[in-house]
C-alpha cells in the first residue's frame, strides 16, 4: 500500500531527525575553540587553527569571518572565545585584550599606466572628498579619477578615514567595493582609477603581473618590508581579541599564534610578521 | 478525483494520519514566510522605533554611522536596474522564442532551446565575474567610471534572458493548433500569423514570465554588486553608479552592528515587500487568465 509506506516513511524520518539531534551532543565534548571576525584575519587564522589542532589532538579550531566588529561583538558577548580584529582597539572597546599576532597594511594603487607616481595626503583628500576630479590637477593625463571605496563598516575604510580624518560622508565615490580582490580588479581594469587595498594584497597581484601601481606614502614604498619596520604611515595590527583574562586552550591558542612556529603561515598570507 | 471522492466518504486511519502529516508540512511551508516576515519585523524593530518608517524614504542619504537612513536612491537603482533588463530580456526573449518555434529548422531549434536552459543555470556570480574583468573595462573606455547602471542592466538581462526565453517558448507551445490552421486556411502570411495571432494569444504566459524573470532580476545580488559600482545615488543617467538595495544587504551585513544593522533588516523588508507586491501582480494576472 503506497499510502502506508509513505507514513512509514514520514514515522522514519521523524526518528531519523529525533537520532540526529541525540546523536549530536557527544561531539560537543570535544575540546573547540571559536573564533569569528576580521575576514582580513579569518584566512590566517584558519591556517594557525589547522597546525594547532595538529599539535593537539582533540582540539577543533572554528573559524568563521564577518568583519572586526562581528569579531569584538562575539568576543564581547562570548558566542566566540577569540575574536579576530584587523585594528587596534577602540577606546570604547578597552573592557577587552588584545595581542597582536601581525602586522598589515592598506596601500593606495592605481593602474600601472597611470603617470602619477605619488599623491601627497592634501591630495589624497581632496581627490576623495571630490575637489580634484582630474588627473591632470595632480601630474597625470586630462581623465576624469574614477575613486573607488570601501564598503561602510569595513575595517580598511576605518582605517582609511581615521588615518585622513575623513568622515564617510565627505567621500565622493564612483565605485563601491567589498573585498580587496574586488577593488585590485576594479583598478586593473580602468586606467583612471585610485583605489586602496591591503599592501600584501597588492604587493602579491602586482608581483603576479597584475596591471596596478602601489603609492608610496609620505615618501615611504609601500611595501611588505615598510611595514614590518614600521616606517609605513598606513599600517595596522592584525589582533586575536577576548573577552576577560585568557587562560587554558584560548592562552596556549594565543601563545602559539605570536609565536615564531606560525611565521610561515603568517608570511604565506602575505602579511609581516612580528618582530622577535 | 475518483479516488479523493473515495477516501473523503471513506476515511480510514491512516488517511487521517497522512491528513495529519501533510497538513503539518503545508502548515510549516506556509509559515516559513510568515516567520521571515516576523523576523525581519523583529530584527528592524530598534531603529523602526527610534526613526519611525517614513525616514527611511525621506532621509537625503544613506550614512548609518551618522545616523542619516536614506533608502530611496536605492529602491529607484532597484526598480530602474530590474525595469532595464526587462525590457531588454523581454524583447530578446519573445524574439528568440518565435524564431525557435516558427523559424528555426528542428535540427537548430533543439540545440538552440538546450543552450538556452544551461545558460539559466549558470551561478551569478560567474556572470559577475565576467562583468568586472570583461564588460566594465569596456564601458571604462567608453564612459567611465564603467561600473554603473548601465553594466547592472546588462548584466541582468544576460541573466533573466533564459527565464524569459524559455517560459516565451513555453507560452507559444500552448497556443492552440487550431488558430494556426485557422490562420493557414485564410491565407495569412507568416508574419502576420505569428504578430497579430499567436502574440495576442500567448500574451498573458508572456506576461507571467516577465513577472517570473522581475522576481529573479529584484532579488539577484552578486552579479550586480560586482558590476554596479554601489555608490548610493539616484541615477540620473545609465551612466552613473547605483546600489541595489540587495546589493546594499550583502555590501555591510557582515560588518554592521546596532542600528546599522536593523537598518540592513529594514532594507530586507522593503524588497520583500516589492515582490509580495509581484506575486500579488502575478496572482490577479493568473486569475484573470481563466476568465479568457
Amino acid at each position: 500500500m503506497p499510502r502506508l509506506s509513505l507514513n512509514r516513511y514520514l514515522s522514519a524520518l521523524s526518528v531519523m531527525l529525533l537520532v540526529a539531534t541525540t546523536t549530536s551532543i557527544p561531539q560537543a565534548a570535544e575540546r573547540k575553540l571559536v573564533l569569528t571576525g576580521s575576514s582580513t584575519v579569518a584566512p590566517l587564522a584558519a591556517e594557525i587553527g589547522k597546525r594547532f589542532e595538529r599539535e593537539n589532538p582533540g582540539v577543533r579550531v572554528d573559524v568563521q569571518s564577518g568583519g572586526s566588529s562581528r569579531g569584538i561583538a562575539d568576543a564581547r558577548s562570548g558566542l566566540a572565545d577569540i575574536g579576530l580584529v584587523s585594528r587596534a582597539l577602540k577606546p570604547d572597546e578597552q573592557d577587552l585584550k588584545s595581542f597582536t599576532i601581525a602586522l598589515d597594511g592598506i596601500t593606495l594603487i592605481v593602474h600601472k599606466d597611470n603617470p602619477v607616481q605619488t599623491l601627497t595626503d592634501p591630495q589624497i583628500v581632496d581627490i576623495y572628498t571630490g575637489k580634484i576630479t582630474r588627473w591632470r590637477a595632480v601630474g597625470g593625463a586630462d581623465r576624469p579619477i574614477t575613486v573607488v571605496n570601501k564598503a561602510e563598516g569595513r575595517s580598511t575604510l576605518e582605517l582609511f578615514l581615521h588615518h585622513f580624518q575623513l568622515k564617510s560622508g565627505d567621500i565622493k565615490a564612483h565605485v563601491v567595493i567589498g573585498e580587496n580582490q574586488q577593488g585590485i580588479k576594479t583598478v586593473a581594469g580602468n586606467t583612471s582609477a585610485i583605489g586602496y587595498v591591503s599592501i600584501s594584497t597588492a604587493e602579491y597581484e602586482a608581483s603576479q603581473g597584475v596591471p596596478i601601481k602601489l603609492l608610496p606614502m609620505a615618501g615611504v614604498d609601500a611595501s611588505v618590508e615598510n611595514v614590518r619596520n614600521g616606517r609605513f604611515p598606513l599600517a595596522r595590527p592584525l589582533n586575536l581579541v577576548t573577552k576577560a583574562e585568557s587562560e587554558g586552550l584560548v592562552r596556549q591558542f594565543i601563545d602559539f599564534s605570536r609565536s615564531e612556529s606560525v611565521h610561515d603561515l603568517v608570511e604565506a598570507q602575505y602579511f609581516v610578521p612580528l618582530a622577535h | 478525483m475518483i479516488w479523493s471522492k473515495h477516501s473523503i466518504s471513506s476515511p480510514s486511519r491512516t488517511d487521517a494520519r497522512l491528513a495529519g502529516w501533510l497538513s503539518v508540512a503545508a502548515g510549516l511551508a506556509a509559515a516559513v514566510l510568515v516567520l521571515i516576515v516576523l523576523f525581519l519585523l523583529h530584527e528592524s524593530w530598534p531603529v523602526l522605533k527610534r526613526i519611525g518608517w517614513l525616514r527611511f524614504f525621506t532621509d537625503a542619504a544613506w550614512h548609518p554611522s551618522e545616523g542619516l537612513f536614506g533608502l530611496a536612491p536605492m529602491l529607484w537603482a532597484t526598480l530602474a536596474s530590474s525595469a532595464g533588463a526587462l525590457v531588454l530580456a523581454g524583447g530578446l526573449g519573445v524574439a528568440s522564442a518565435l524564431f525557435c518555434r516558427f523559424y528555426a529548422p528542428p535540427s537548430a531549434a533543439r540545440p538552440y532551446r538546450r543552450t538556452v536552459a544551461l545558460l539559466a543555470g549558470i551561478p551569478s556570480v560567474v556572470f559577475g565575474f565576467w562583468g568586472l574583468t570583461v564588460l566594465l573595462p569596456l564601458i571604462v573606455r567608453w564612459q567611465p567610471p564603467g561600473a554603473s547602471l548601465l553594466a547592472g542592466i546588462l548584466i541582468l538581462t544576460l541573466m533573466i534572458l533564459p527565464t524569459m526565453a524559455l517560459t516565451a517558448d513555453a507560452a507559444l507551445a500552448a497556443v492552440p493548433k487550431a488558430y494556426l490552421h485557422g490562420a493557414a486556411a485564410l491565407g495569412i502570411s507568416r508574419s502576420g500569423t505569428v504578430l497579430r495571432v499567436v502574440l495576442p494569444a500567448a500574451r498573458s504566459g508572456i506576461i507571467a514570465g516577465l513577472l517570473l524573470a522581475a522576481g529573479r532580476a529584484l532579488g539577484e545580488t552578486m552579479a550586480v554588486l560586482m558590476v554596479a559600482g554601489n555608490v548610493v545615488q539616484t541615477p540620473n543617467s545609465l551612466f552613473d553608479p547605483v546600489r541595489t538595495l540587495t546589493a546594499n544587504i550583502a555590501l555591510e551585513m557582515a560588518y554592521a552592528t546596532g542600528e546599522h544593522r536593523a537598518g540592513l533588516f529594514v532594507s530586507g523588508l522593503v524588497l520583500t515587500g516589492m515582490i509580495i507586491l509581484l506575486a500579488v501582480a502575478a496572482l490577479r494576472l493568473g486569475g484573470a487568465r481563466s476568465h479568457v
